[in-house]
């Protein structure tokens, strides 16, 4: 869902670079405070990791395809202010190098998917589990809700966005989006759950988020 | 964390990499709704054109340039995020020695 430049009004690509690096300002602070020096590397194996998922589009429904976004694997791996600082980075290449999102429209990307994905995956990956229970079970059920959910939430805030920018009516391209991303984010519950148990499985050290009794 | 987990992790990107000419080349979600409701056409050309659609320009196998343009952007991204670890780490000014979590307990 990486908006290209040309469908937000110059208001709302503005408002959301300003949001954006206000958020992704505090989350420095925060993953500055919280880093020790053996996670450094792993924030760049994460992006790595994350930035060549997104290449492999699945086909969801009707010839349309969805890709993983990551922000809930990194949030539940990293941690959600390391999570946030991985996919900016992510978002910042894609933009800078591939053209896969705009740049003018990368203040609003980085916003839907580094801040809402990753911060709605780490909320209710944590409302989960203590619902659920701090055990394996509770931990991957919350993997995969946390996964659906921040796609959602992140393609029902670009629909905002591009509603506010006068794009098409915002109750058509909210029903549309969410429609469609509510499928996807299936691909990205199955994915980011088979990598979080595999990692529980072999090195649950490497899990920030990781349960009690794993 | 060890240099096998980076080499692990680095070889499980890499393998997503030369799996990705594979990818689904239908519409995103977002693509999909821009153009079932009529709006694709606000989309402009960018700016300048580097790797443009995950592709080397020049290359003309296209599994090959996918391939090519994925490792670029993986190792790019590696050090992007690497880097952005270390400055905000540094910046911190904590010198080595990350603050506690918890309310600090007063030393008697």
């Amino acid at each position: 869902m990486h908006i290209p430049d040309g469908f937000l009004s110059a208001p709302v690509a503005a408002s959301s670079w300003v949001l954006s690096a206000g958020g992704i300002g505090y989350a420095a602070r925060r993953a500055g405070r919280e880093l020790g020096e053996k996670q450094i590397p792993m924030m760049g194996v994460a992006g790595a990791f994350i930035f060549a998922a997104q290449m492999l589009n699945f086909t969801v429904a009707g010839g349309t395809s969805g890709h993983l976004l990551g922000g809930a694997l990194a949030a539940i791996v990293l941690g959600p202010w390391q999570g946030a600082l991985v996919l900016t980075s992510v978002l910042a290449v894609q933009a800078l190098l591939f053209q896969d999102g705009g740049l003018l429209a990368l203040g609003a990307n980085v916003f839907n998917m580094a801040l809402v994905g990753v911060l709605t995956a780490y909320v209710t990956y944590r409302f989960g589990r203590r619902l659920l229970g701090e055990n394996r079970l509770g931990s991957l059920v919350s993997t995969f809700a946390a996964a659906w959910l921040s796609v959602v939430v992140a393609s029902l805030v670009a629909a905002l966005e591009l509603a506010a920018s006068g794009a098409y009516s915002a109750g058509v391209v909210f029903t549309t989006m969410g429609g469609v991303h509510v499928l996807v984010g299936i691909g990205e519950g199955i994915i980011t759950t088979a990598v979080v148990a595999f990692l529980l499985g072999t090195r649950p050290d490497l899990v920030t988020l990781q349960p009690a009794r794993a | 964390m060890g240099k096998r987990v980076i080499a692990i992790g680095l070889l499980a990107a890499l393998a997503l990499v030369i799996l990705s000419p594979l990818a689904s080349a239908f519409p995103d979600g977002l693509e999909r709704v821009a153009e079932d409701l009529g709006f694709i056409d606000r989309a402009q050309e960018p700016a300048y054109q580097t790797l443009p659609d995950y592709t080397v320009p020049g290359v003309s196998d296209e599994a090959l340039s996918t391939i090519m343009a994925g490792v670029i952007g993986a190792l790019v991204v590696f050090l992007a995020a690497w880097g952005l670890g270390a400055v905000v780490r540094r910046r911190d000014g904590s010198e080595g020695t990350p603050k506690p979590l918890s309310p600090r307990k007063p030393v008697s």
